[in-house]
Formats: structure tokens, sequence, C-alpha cells
């Protein structure tokens, strides 16, 4: 794809001022879709789009809409997920920073479309920046009429507010999200009911990735059947992935739905580094399983890396040569899970340490390891899914699966040795009881 | 009303029932530690995940609603290897402490355990997360954070029942910990019912802790006497000992809950001024006498004064801490008698009460008086002045401390004027030091009986412990008076009484033992 969309501040100098923007064509598709659509006709058109959504679970967009009840009393309310807080990911963070009226575009008409008066944007809390430049673009749209009351004379108001997040993974999750900005502790709420009938405040509410609603604007301009003709029709649209590893050049790329994992790899991104072998891709953020080199040539869309074994998550495509370890990246990630579990459920809130335990002995060679380890890892993961609250416990057994399965051999060498043979790691600190 | 099949039986339940709820109506438990009747649903435990036929994943009993057609199996091998794995994972960090936790013997860990996994430890000791142990909290709660499994019961009584919000999880992960919030202390009305909920040794009672095992012990329903709302309780209790009130379930009244004062008032049943023995005045004091020979002397005199002085010559003072049955005998005596009753009603001016269970009023029947009609307070002033003005020739004190009540003085004047004064009561105070007669008679723990809280329900007790010495129950010795002075069959128990007083007094037409169960039934005129 040559034209970028969400990517347009990387062609359009200073895109996040608000005359720079405009000067563009910004809000058009908001004042098009405020004067001429009503707000069921909106809905219909991101159904139509085929939009799913960017925030890892890939749920059609429209159809989370429809979910909202016909009629009601109670306000209904917008979360605008910014937490993006999955490792390996980078991408909301440049809209944020670099365009954050294209997230605004997107928030008015996803308002209008689901007949919300109030937005919030949550935002990890270590994007201070970015709250900052929210904020300002925030400021600037309300002294141009285009947020507050009666928006561009349309009749329709809305406010949006930044909150920003205290550093907790678990706040990114859409119901963990909702209490935080409740004012209590981040913890994901029991399901049902969802959030569409009962989130914020008890009323109504829907959370949308900042990738997903950036989305909604050019669909307004360019039609469903544009949106739905990139990629796979059943996951289509233009996509942010982001690289990180050892790649030539890591970063986001804004490439239709369905590129494969190889082209993004070797083409995109320049290829392994210093001219080492593929040895480990991790497609969708730490919590995804992770592919082998031999395992990249797929389509990097939700249901075909889903076919693949994996899952396409929040595209944090990590890529890892031969000099890793691949007991450490597991030991790396099991270790950032226990520390994020929230700690409500049983299998959830044991499980994370007691993985994580495991794979520090076997990277770390205290001598207590055995082979029988790996089997115990797989046995821990295995109980800890599908069996909790929120998903994060598949987040943390599934990589630790993947690993451990694929690179089985790996595994057990560490064992036998009582000791990594890869290069010598420094052991992270073990958590205070009392930290 | 769906229809739903659990474990190959089929049922049909009302709507909005969760499963765990439609299993439990078959009698079918699934195990499960956070969820609790009174409280939200956490869902957090994961111990009651069951197997419903075309879900993919196990779902949770505890928060999945009944629908049309569900098939549920609670014990099939996917149930299971679940219901192993969650207990696994909560014995890795859990100490090892069963034979020095005073809640072993009612741990739902230690029973789920046995019945469920038996599995050796693949966790290596040393690899456990250390927390702290034995934090007194509160006057009545002690907590051990390494036993805690996080099932937030105890938080979310303090936020939802209680709203005093003094315990909170801080930390995250298995790191986490029930803490108390920053500056409080866990010393509401209400602390107690933490401990009944905890499912685990992480909260007991500082009260209770290390006093007896609890499989040592037995347990009666019964009712708590010390306010007007009637909690309804088990004693535990062994060798003729009370070791602690627990709440009992009843919807209508205090739902799972009692307020710490209803629970520690079983030590009020076991003081150590407590009457053993029927005394009689000799020259100077007191003579221990037999019963015969006590109620014989009672009899006699209150006889002899009443033909002698005629109508009205006798007083009659009943406290709202008899039972109906006592009420309904006294009412008898007095009529043989020709006896003014009054009833007394006292509570400590001020007294603690709330909105919640808690009432000003400190007795337990003073509902229970007005529905035999009389009114409490009505009259007893009149009778302390006739008695004071040497206008009372005898005078019956039942389960009540007059001078503790009135102005002592006053009534101290009164007692001593009074050429015949009988004391029934539990205790040893200060009027029964004017007493010529002194008959010991049983606590509401001691012996079966009724009585009639505020909103007008009756609700049973039964006999948990043996009355010490030779106490016996009131109704045993008010019927013995009543058949003497009037004549009449013996009771054969306070049942036979309750059915006399249903027989006569409309508002408790129709009620019986068996009809009040073990939830009791409003009265007649309180249920219109
Ligand atoms: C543990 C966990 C963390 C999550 N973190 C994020 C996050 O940081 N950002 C995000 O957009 N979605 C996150 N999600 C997904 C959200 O729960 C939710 O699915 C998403 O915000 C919905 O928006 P979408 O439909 O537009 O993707 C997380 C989910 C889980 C289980
Ligand atoms: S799965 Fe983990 S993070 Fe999610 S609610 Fe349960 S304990 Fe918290
Ligand atoms: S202290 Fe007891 S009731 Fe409270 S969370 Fe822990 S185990 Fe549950
Ligand atoms: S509220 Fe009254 S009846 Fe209930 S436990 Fe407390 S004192 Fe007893
Ligand atoms: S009882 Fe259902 S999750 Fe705890």
């Amino acid at each position: 794809m040559a034209e970028r969309l969400l990517l347009r501040c990387r062609d359009i100098p200073d895109l996040r001022r608000l005359d720079v923007y405009t000067a563009h064509g910004g809000y058009q598709a908001t004042r098009q879709a405020l004067t001429t659509c009503s707000p069921e006709q909106l809905v219909d058109m991101v159904k139509a789009s085929n939009l799913r959504g960017r925030g890892g679970a890939g749920f059609p967009t429209g159809l989370k809409w429809s979910f909202l009840p016909k009629q009601t009393a109670k306000p209904i309310y917008l979360a605008v997920n910014a937490d993006e807080s999955e490792p390996g990911t980078f991408k909301d963070r440049v809209i944020i920073e670099q365009d954050p009226h294209q997230l605004l575009e997107g928030i008015i008409i996803s308002a209008y479309a689901i007949r919300c008066h109030t937005a919030y944007i949550y935002i990890r809390g270590e994007f201070a920046l970015g709250a900052e430049r929210l904020e300002a673009a925030i400021a600037e749209a309300r002294s141009a009429g285009l947020l507050g009351r009666d928006i561009l004379g349309t009749g329709f108001d809305l406010d949006v507010w930044v909150h920003r997040g205290a550093g907790a993974y678990i706040c990114g999750e859409e119901t963990g999200l909702i209490e935080s900005l409740e004012g209590k502790r981040g913890y994901p709420r029991v399901k049902p009911p969802f959030p569409a009938v009962h989130g914020l405040f008890g009323c109504p509410t829907i959370v949308n990735n900042v990738e997903t609603l950036a989305c909604v604007p050019h669909i307004v301009l360019r039609g469903a059947d544009w949106f739905r003709s990139i990629g796979p029709e059943k996951s289509p649209g233009p996509k942010l992935f982001c690289v990180s590893g050892h790649v030539e050049r890591p970063g986001t790329y804004e490439l239709p739905m369905g590129t494969p994992l190889r082209e993004i790899i070797y083409t995109h991104a320049g290829g392994i580094r210093g001219g080492r072998k593929l040895k480990a891709v991790i497609p969708g953020g730490a919590s995804m399983p992770v592919f082998t080199a031999d395992e990249i040539d797929v389509s990097m869309d939700m249901d075909s890396v889903q076919k693949a074994g994996s899952f396409l998550g929040s595209a944090g495509i990590m890529v890892m040569d031969e000099t890793v370890c691949m007991v450490w990246a597991a030991f790396v990630i099991g270790r950032f899970f226990h520390h994020e579990s929230c700690g409500q459920c049983t299998p959830c809130r044991e499980g994370t340490g007691w993985l994580e335990k495991v794979l520090r002995r076997l990277e770390f060679g205290d001598g207590s390891a055995t082979a029988a380890d790996v089997d115990l890892l797989l046995n821990i993961a295995g109980n800890m899914m599908g069996t909790t609250i929120c998903a994060l416990s598949d987040a943390a057994a599934m990589p630790a699966r993947a690993f451990a399965t694929k690179f089985r051999a790996e595994f057990e060498q560490h064992a036998t040795l009582g000791r990594c043979p890869f290069r010598p790691v420094v052991e992270p600190p073990r958590r205070h009881a009392h930290a | 009303m769906p229809t739903l099949e659990i474990d190959g039986q089929r049922t049909e339940v009302p709507d909005g029932l969760t499963v765990i709820q439609a299993a439990e109506r078959l009698g079918i438990e699934i195990p499960h530690y956070c969820w609790h009747p009174g409280l939200s649903i956490a869902g957090n435990c994961r111990m009651c995940l069951v197997e419903i036929e075309k879900n993919p994943k196990l779902q949770i009993a505890c928060n999945t609603r009944v629908a049309d057609g569900m098939v549920v199996h609670t014990t099939n091998e996917k149930t299971k290897t679940a219901q192993r794995a969650v207990l696994e994972f909560l014995l890795i960090n859990h100490p090892i402490d069963c034979p020095v936790c005073d809640q072993a013997g009612e741990c739902k860990l230690q029973e789920y355990y046995m019945d469920y996994d038996r599995q050796r430890s693949r966790f290596p000791l040393p690899a456990k997360v250390r927390k702290k142990k034995a934090i007194p909290i509160g006057p009545l709660v002690m907590l051990d954070q390494e036993r805690c499994i996080l099932c937030a019961r105890c938080t979310r009584f303090l936020d939802e029942v209680t709203h005093t919000s003094e315990l909170a999880i801080y930390e995250r992960g298995d790191h986490c910990e029930i803490e108390l919030a920053p500056g409080k202390v866990l010393d509401n009305p209400y602390s107690g019912n933490v401990v009944d909920i905890c499912p685990v040794g992480a909260l007991t009672s500082r009260d209770f802790r290390f006093r007896a095992r609890v499989w040592y012990l037995e347990r009666a329903d019964s009712v708590c006497g010390a306010c007007a709302n009637g909690c309804n309780i088990e004693i535990y209790h062994r060798e003729g000992r009370i070791f602690r009130f627990q709440p009992r379930q009843n919807a209508a009244v205090n739902q799972y809950w009692m307020c710490d004062a209803g629970r520690l008032s079983y030590r009020d049943l076991q003081g150590e001024g407590r009457l053993t023995h029927p005394l009689v005045r000799g020259e100077d004091e007191f003579l221990p006498s037999t019963w015969s020979s006590a109620i014989g002397q009672v009899t006699g005199r209150l006889g002899d004064l009443a033909r002698e002085h005629g109508p009205g010559s006798v007083g009659i003072v009943v406290s709202a801490r008899a039972p109906n049955e006592e009420i309904f005998l006294l009412r008898r005596l007095g009529a043989a008698l020709s006896a003014r009753i009054a009833a007394l009603s006292w509570s400590p001016p001020g007294a603690f009460h709330d909105d919640f269970l808690v009432k000003a009023d400190k007795n337990p029947n003073t509902e229970g008086l007005r529905l035999q009609g009389l009114v409490p307070d009505g009259e007893v002033d009149q009778l302390l002045e006739a008695a004071g003005a040497g206008r009372l020739a005898a005078l019956v004190l039942h389960r009540t401390d007059l001078t503790a009540w009135r102005d002592a003085a006053v009534v101290r004047a009164a007692l001593e004027r009074v050429p015949c004064l009988v004391v029934l009561d539990t205790d040893r105070r200060e009027a029964s030091e004017y007493a010529d007669v002194v008959l010991p008679i049983a606590t509401y723990a001691e012996c079966d009986g009724t009585f009639t809280n505020h909103a007008g329900r009756v609700q049973r007790f039964s006999a948990a412990v043996s009355p010490p010495g030779e106490v016996r129950a009131g109704w045993l010795v008010l019927a013995e008076l009543a058949a003497r002075l009037a004549g009449g069959e013996p009771f054969a128990g306070a049942e036979a009484v309750f059915a006399a007083l249903a027989e006569e007094c409309a508002a408790f037409r129709g009620l019986s033992y068996s009809a009040l169960g073990s939830d009791g039934r409003p009265a007649a005129s309180a249920a219109t």
C-alpha cells in the first residue's frame, strides 16, 4: 500500500496541530458523519466494513456497538483504550503523539454513532507526552467547536476527558480499565454482565482501542467497501504492525492487513540484523504463542494467524535471532505476567508465579531443575488456560506453552546441563515479599 | 421456569437462579470459596468450575444463570481436573499450618483437599511466598495473611454489608494480601462475621481461638437474646459450657449475620453470678433448699396472702426477657392469685442501635409481652409505689432486677416493705438480696421456648446445654406453681405450654412448635 492513512503523520509534518490537520482534509469525515448520517447508518457502515478491534481480541466493532441497549435512561459511555501495555506494541502511541486529531475524529464519529456524550481516553501512565498532546488537541478542537456543546451546529454534544493510568498492565483489559476509571483497583470484572450493558458507573459502555477508532473516519470518507477491499474480507483494513527485536529497521509499519509475516520482517523491516539467522517470532505481542523460523509464511490477518496456531493480538512482532535463548525469552515474558497478574483468580495469581519459578530454575540453574520441569511447565500452563476472569492467565500460559513445546530440546538441554547453554545472563532480582 | 439437568438429575428451577444455587436445591454441593449467598459475586476462586454442555470452556457455577435445556456436569473428569488444579494452585503458597491453625476442622481448604485433591506437592517448600501472621486487626479478629486464599469475602462483606471497608487487598499477583486500610481498625459492630465467612484460617476469632477444637463441639439452634431483633444463631457447646455463638441463616431476620455484642453475649449466660439452688431466707441469711420445699413455701405463702388480703394484694413483675411460655404461665398464676401484673422492658438509655440488625430494645421478647396483652412498663411504677406504701402483701419478680432498672433507692425501700418477695431469675442480683425465696431458672440456652422479635416473628430456641446445679426451666417451675395454685394438669413440656398459649391467645392462634420450624413464623397480629 503506497498511501499511508493511519500514519499520515509520517508524511505531513506537524500533523498534530489542528490547522495542519484541517488543511489536509481533517474533520471532513466528522462533518460528513454528523450532518449526513444517522447513528444507525454509521453503525451499519462500520458493520459493513468488517472492522475488527485492534486492541488484541479482534472483535467486530460494529457488532460490539450493536450490543448496546436500544432504549436506556442511562448515559452511554465510550472508553478509549489507550493503555497500550502489551510488550512489543507501540502503534497507538504514534497516533496519540503524532496525530491526535485523527483519534479525536474517530472518537467524535463513534460517540455520535453510539449516542454517547461523554468519552474517556484511558491512557497508559507512562505516556506523559501522549497525554499532553491529547489535552492540547482536545483544547484546540473544543475552541474550534469540534467538541463540547452543539458540535459543528449539529446539536450533538460530546465531552472528552483524558485519564492517566498508574502503571498496571491489567488496566488495559477493558473491565479492569473501567474499574480503574471509576477510581478503584484495576480488577477485571466477571462477565456477564458485559460492558455494553453494565459498564462504567453501571452504565452501557463501549471500550475500543485507539487504532480501531482511528479507522472510523477513513471508513466514513471512503466507504465500507473500500475498507473491506484491503486484505482479507473477514479481517480487512489498513493495519499498524510494530516490529521489534533483531531486525535491521525496527519500527511501526502501516501495511494492508494480511501482509505476509516474511515480507514484513525481510522486506519492510530489512531482515535480520547483522546477517544472523532468524530463530523465533512472536506475531502479536508477548502474550501470543511464538512461531519458529519455519512458521513465518503466514498472512498477518486475524484469521490466518489464528489458523497457524497463534494470534495477531496487538500486532507486536518480536523477532529473535539465533543468539537468543528460548528459555530466557520465555522467562522474561513469564516474569512480566507474574508481575502484572492482578491476583484475583487462583489459577492466574498462583500459576504466573509458579511458571516464573520453574523458568527461573531452568535458566539460572540452581541445580534443582530436572527434565520433568518441561512437562510441569506444560501442565501448569494447561491448568491456567480458559479458567479465569480475564485473558491474562491465558496470556501468561500460551507463550510458556509454545516456547516449551516448540523448543523442547533447548529446554531439556537446560535441565541436563543445569545451566543456560547460551551466553551467561545475569539473573534479574526476584520480587521481594513486600515490594 | 427453566428445566435443566445436573449430573443426570432433571430439575425445574425459578428463572434467575445460578447453577450453584440450582445444584444446591438438588442436594449437590459444587465446591466454592468466594461465592457467598449474602454477598455480590466475585467469581475469583475458580473452584466452582463446571462443564456445561455446548460450552467449549468450563464455566463458573456461581456466575452462570440457569437456562432451559442446560446440561451440567459437576463431577466428570474435566471438572475434577479443574478442581484439582485450583486446589493445587491454592496450596502452593499456603503454609503447612493445619496442626496449629484454629480453623482446622471447619476449613474449606482442608475439606476440599480431602474431597477433591489428595495429591502430593509439586512445589518446593522454601519457594513459598511469605507474608505476615497472627496480626490482631480488631478487638475480635486475628489475621494470618499466609493462610488467606484471597476470596474477597471479607472485603465484600465490609464494603457491601457494613459499608465500612476496613480491609482491602493490597499488592498484586501472588503477593496480594489482605490488610487493614490505612488508619483503620476492624471494629465495626459486625466485625465478627468476617471470621464466619472466611473459608480458611486467615481470619480467626480472638475470643474463640485455641479454646476448643471444633470437632469436639456440639451445636444447637437458638435465637440471640441480647436484643429485640432475635437473630437466629447456633450455640456451640461442650459438656455444659458454651464456646461461641454463630449466626444461623434466616432471610427474614438476620440473613447470615449477627452483631458482635450478640456474639459475645454467650458470656452473660454463664457468668460468676449464676444461681444454682433454690434459696429460702432463714433468720439472717439464705439457706439452700430443695425444690419441693421452696415451691411449697412459695405456693403456701402466696396463696395465703392473696386469700387474706384480697384481689390486687399480690404483684407480679415480668420482664421482656421471659419467653412467651413463661409469660403465659405467669398470667395463669396471676389470675389464680388475683394479682396485679406489670410488664417491664428496660434497656439502658442511649444503648447502641442501628438500622441494620441491632435494636435499641435490648430485650428479646418485648413484643411477646404485648401480644399477651401486657403493656411494657405500664404498671411497674404503680406497683412499686403500692409496695413502698405497704399496700402489697407479696411481690413476684420474674427475670428482672428492678434495682438496676428503676431508681435503686425507691426500689430498695419498696422491696424492703413487701412482706413476701419471690424472685425467679438466672443470676444473683441485688433484688434477690431482699427475697424470701429465690428460684433459680434456666437461661434460654438451657431450656426450650419461644421469643417474639420486634417485628412480631415468633421464633423457637431449644436447650443447648443442661442448666447448672439444681436449676430448672422457667416454664417448669411456673407450671408447677400455677398447677398448685390454680389446679389443672401439669404440662409435658414447653411445647405443651405453647400449645395452650396458642389456644388461648389470638395472636398465637394456629402456631405450634412444628409450625414455627427452625425459621419462626409471624404472629397473627403481626402478620396483618
Ligand atoms: C490482560 C489484557 C490486557 C489488555 N491490554 C490492552 C491494551 O493495553 N490496549 C488495548 O487496546 N486493549 C487491551 N486489551 C484488550 C481489551 O480488553 C479490549 O478487548 C479492547 O480494548 C477492545 O477494543 P477493540 O475491540 O477496539 O480492540 C487487553 C486485554 C487483556 C486481557
Ligand atoms: S486472569 Fe489474572 S489478571 Fe485476569 S482477572 Fe484473573 S487474576 Fe486478574
Ligand atoms: S481473609 Fe479470609 S475471607 Fe478474607 S480474602 Fe482471605 S480467605 Fe477470603
Ligand atoms: S442484633 Fe440483637 S439479636 Fe442480633 S445478634 Fe445482635 S444483639 Fe443479638
Ligand atoms: S465460587 Fe465460583 S468462582 Fe469462586
